[in-house]
């Protein structure tokens, strides 16, 4: 059965870090990809500073896989605005290619900006939209 | 349905057979597949049963509710018991056995013990909802079937929502709408039309007055009431058929009663059409929300702003998260901001929500924003599928997402279609991702800067000449020009040429150690090639005019060098001097006192040019144009014409120095082809300092230029055929001299031969480019290999 954990968290100055939304499959082992991520938080970071501070490429925005562990591998994406994606998906799972994360992280980030752009939203929230809810079903759904 | 009294057994049983046929469950049964089987079943003739649903008003209508079906369940029982079929006989036949419908009808049966306990409510419920009706219905039967049919109609729509409603004894909150528009029903027939609208309509009116005010809509005490009765309005079709419809539908029902069934279709067909729709918004509702709109957006085809439609809705004291949601479904384009339509269709999300309706978790069709092409396929849509509201409240939220109408799918594929659209553009750009790594392939290539045909004077010395070169340029495979050598030994020519150009920014050092190899024989052989070139190429020449177009001609070169040589010879030193000052981009060599500076190379290529040196004063007291023919000669010899020009010019300089011209061309024989700059360098101040005897200073850098290109092209020819040619030359000699009076033409051919020169350098420049790439490339997949090495190590 794969694992999918997929996680948003901003770059807020009162909670850094603090995930906006995170959803994984199995809801089983959940704490367990909740410190994956935090783990992994400290890569993005690293990829981001070393990325220069001029480069505002959507190619740069994908992070790619972030470090690979025994079982699962954490991909990364940033937005202009250092909102962080991560995903960790199963490392069985091979027929995931680097494309198809890229496709994934740029649906979410689509999803994101919709749930930005709803008045009632205050960044900073959790991330309660369900129209983004379903967008990650299904997209974890079709990662499984 | 008037008048349609139902025994026990009959209610439980046509109850459960109209849940067979309402497959939808949606309280309106289709004229599905099931109806028809199921009045197949009843074996009845067709125009029997084209008669019976005429006489429900299924016809009418399009569709059965459960009056209809009734109804028709009845007059087949009528039918199949021998009766006439008429209106009358639903109720005037008394004991009327169940219909009966052949096989597939006994599921029913087992249906109708499953549902018992669900007809009981909907008996007393039906019954008692149903005597009212029956009163108007038989006032109307008098004027004829037709018209009591079109009463019946109209009041078989009223019923069906009486009955839907009555049984729904404990929905949330609707029942108690439900009941408030019972109630007003229940008062006359013709009144409930009217009378409906008008206290629905009133508080209607109330609140567009108070909602002008902007804020009274939500904050007034009207407001409650009036919500409810928007709510009502459009969530209780049934009751509202009449009312909600638009107010000239109204109007026709009360034509209905009067009129013949033409507008009783049209009736119908309005009535059905919002009946299906619990969402749709009616005439009063848009007119309001648009007003609604105008106070916060003047212009009705501007967009109101997310930050102010939050401020409004958020007065509706709806949790944000409800509003957050209503506001996904509303802004269709995503934009944060609200059109006209995308306000309607908040607000109207907003009044159901405040009613106690569950949001959708899609836009209903009706509230979609008005697309062009959509709007006409979402009416369409409307009719077919829609939940008739007229079930229960407590149904109808659930049955709102379900029940949608298969048109709602039509809209998530549209989303989808957007995602796919997203996807497609994300594709796109990933692809662009994808490509990024193309430009950093060398664009140029080098093959193209290099090869390309140059044009060689098929003179027949030219033509052994050239041959000479090539196999001169087949042994020279150290240089990654070699190939292209192959292709065209101009490049050694070019390489040559430049180096020999480079010479003055002091490559001396380079040239000297590359012009080791090669003995002294080869370069007397070029040398005398290059003599023997000229002479064929400078007779020719010498009868063209002037400068033709394409400069690599080798004649031109010729020519002009010949002419050169003619002016050198006439003046030595001084037309070397203005020779030397004609071409511009010759950057001054070094000063004759500084060509022995290179002379510490010599020692280098001590041998080579010894021979040289020996062989130069035997060609200089020949004649020091045949020095510098035999030079322009190699220079043809390499095939570049160019080349030769430059030559033609280097060579009138160098005439002087006939030494370094013969230093020049041995050296270039001698050069490897690896390090042509070197020779080139290298020999021209071999040759230099050779000649050092004769040569003014000016000249000395074209001279070298000219060395260089004679070092270069020595490095192609071969040897033996050179020391043949040059004995050829030798002999040729005497037909040098030339008419001195020829300074234009002396001019124009150092201008011709400073664009060859510049032409053959931007060759060479190109062909080193290319072997900055190749060695590019070569770095690059070590480094890949060592990249690949290198993971294990860490391991």
């Amino acid at each position: 059965m794969d694992r999918v954990c997929v996680c948003v968290l901003p770059m807020s100055s009162l909670r850094p870090n603090y995930p906006l939304y995170i959803r994984s499959t199995p809801t089983e082992n959940e704490l367990k990809f909740h410190y994956m991520v935090h783990t992994s938080l400290d890569v993005v970071d690293e990829k981001i500073s070393a990325m220069g501070k001029a480069l505002v490429d959507q190619r740069e925005l994908y992070l790619g896989l972030l470090y690979p562990t025994e079982d699962y591998k954490v991909y990364g994406y940033v937005t202009n605005s250092k909102v962080k994606f991560v995903m960790v998906v199963d490392s069985s799972n091979t027929a995931l290619r680097d494309n198809e994360i890229r496709s994934m992280f740029r649906k979410l980030h689509n999803s994101y900006t919709d749930v930005m752009c709803n008045p009632f939203y205050n960044p900073g929230d959790r991330i309660q939209s369900r129209a983004f809810d379903n967008m990650v079903t299904s997209m974890m759904i079709q990662v499984c | 349905m008037e008048g349609l009294t139902l025994s026990d057994a009959e209610q439980k049983y046509y109850s459960d057979l109209f849940s067979y046929c309402d497959i939808e469950s949606t309280k309106k049964v289709v004229v599905n597949g099931r109806v028809l089987e199921l009045f197949r079943a009843a074996q009845l003739p067709n125009d029997v049963v084209l008669q019976i649903m005429e006489l429900c008003g299924a016809t009418r209508l399009g569709y059965f509710g459960r009056s209809q079906f009734y109804i028709a369940l009845k007059l087949v029982a009528v039918a199949q018991s021998g009766f006439p079929l008429r209106v009358e006989s639903i109720n005037t036949v008394k004991d009327l056995p169940l219909p009966r419908f052949v096989a597939s009808k006994n599921e029913q049966e087992s249906r109708h013990a499953a549902s018992f306990s669900s007809d009981s409510e909907n008996q007393g419920s039906y019954s008692g909802v149903i005597p009212p009706p029956p009163g108007r219905g038989q006032v109307k039967k008098g004027p004829g079937s037709h018209d009591a049919v079109q009463p019946r109609a109209s009041a078989d729509q009223q019923e069906p929502a009486s009955p839907v409603v009555s049984p729904q004894q404990s929905p949330p909150t609707s029942p108690h709408t439900w009941r408030k528009h019972n109630r007003h029903p229940s008062g006359g027939n013709s009144e409930r039309p009217l009378a409906g609208p008008g206290p629905f309509w009133s508080p209607f009116g109330d609140t567009q007055s108070g909602s002008s005010a902007g804020d009274a809509v939500w904050s007034g005490h009207s407001p409650p009431p009036p919500q409810e009765n928007w709510v009502s309005f459009a969530d209780t079709p049934p009751t509202s058929t009449l009312l909600t419809m638009h107010p000239a539908s109204v109007q026709d029902q009360t034509t209905v009663r009067t009129v013949a069934s033409a507008t009783t279709a049209n009736e119908i067909r309005r009535q059905s059409s919002s009946y299906d729709d619990p969402w749709k918004i009616t005439d009063e509702q848009r007119q309001y929300y648009v007003n609604q709109f105008k106070t916060i957006q003047p212009d009705l085809n501007g967009l109101i702003p997310g930050s102010a439609a939050k401020e409004f809705f958020t007065k509706s004291k709806l949790p944000i998260l409800e509003l957050s949601h209503i506001w996904e479904l509303s802004d269709f384009d995503k934009d944060g901001a609200l059109t006209l339509d995308e306000f309607c269709a908040a607000f109207h999300l907003v009044v159901a929500r405040k009613n106690g309706y569950d949001l959708p978790e899609k836009l209903p069709e009706s509230l979609m924003p008005k697309l062009i092409d959509l709007e006409d396929s979402a009416d369409v849509g409307d009719q077919p599928g829609e939940v008739g509201y007229s079930g229960s409240p407590a149904e109808a939220p659930p049955s709102k997402s379900p029940s949608m109408p298969s048109l709602n799918q039509t809209w998530p594929e549209l989303n989808q279609s957007s995602e796919q659209w997203e996807t497609f553009s994300e594709r796109s750009s990933s692809s662009q991702t994808l490509t990024q790594f193309d430009s950093n392939i060398a664009p140029a290539d080098p093959d193209t800067a290099i090869v390309h045909p140059v044009p060689i004077r098929m003179t027949p010395s030219k033509i052994h000449m050239q041959e000479m070169e090539l196999r001169r340029g087949s042994s020279d495979h150290t240089n990654p020009t070699s190939p292209l050598l192959m292709k065209t030994s101009d490049l050694s020519e070019e390489n040559k040429i430049n180096s020999s150009v480079k010479f003055p920014s002091g490559n001396t050092v380079d040239g000297y150690s590359s012009s080791d190899s090669f003995p002294s024989d080869p370069e007397q052989i070029g040398s005398n090639v290059t003599r023997q070139r000229s002479h064929s190429g400078t007779s020719p020449d010498n009868t063209a005019p002037p400068p033709p177009p394409p400069r690599p001609q080798p004649s031109h070169s010729r020519s002009s060098s010949l002419d050169m040589n003619r002016t050198f010879a006439v003046t030595t030193g001084q037309q070397q001097a203005g020779v030397v000052a004609h071409p511009p981009a010759v950057p001054p060599r070094p000063q004759p006192s500084q060509a022995p500076g290179p002379s510490v190379h010599r020692p280098v290529d001590a041998d080579g040019l010894i021979t040289h040196t020996s062989t130069s004063p035997q060609q200089i007291p020949e004649q020091p144009n045949f020095a510098d023919f035999s030079q322009f000669e190699v220079f043809a010899a390499s095939n570049v014409t160019e080349e030769q020009d430059s030559e033609a010019e280097k060579h009138p300089e160098v005439l002087p120095t006939e030494k370094a011209s013969d230093p020049t061309t041995s050296l270039r024989i001698a050069q490897a082809d690896g390090k042509i700059e070197e020779k080139t360098a290298a020999s021209v101040p071999a040759n230099v300092s050779k000649g050092t005897t004769p040569l003014a200073p000016p000249p000395k850098p074209v001279r070298r230029r000219l060395k260089s290109e004679d070092e270069l092209r020595p490095d192609v020819d071969e040897h033996t055929q050179k020391t043949g040619v040059l004995a050829a030359v030798l002999a040729s000699q005497p037909s040098i001299p030339r008419s001195v009076g020829k300074d234009k033409k002396a001019i124009q051919a150092s201008i011709r031969r400073n664009k060859e020169t510049n032409t053959v350098l931007a060759r060479l420049n190109s062909e080193l480019q290319q072997q900055l790439k190749d060695v590019l490339e070569e770095r690059i997949s070590l480094e890949v290999q060592l990249e690949q090495l290198r993971p294990f190590s860490h391991l």
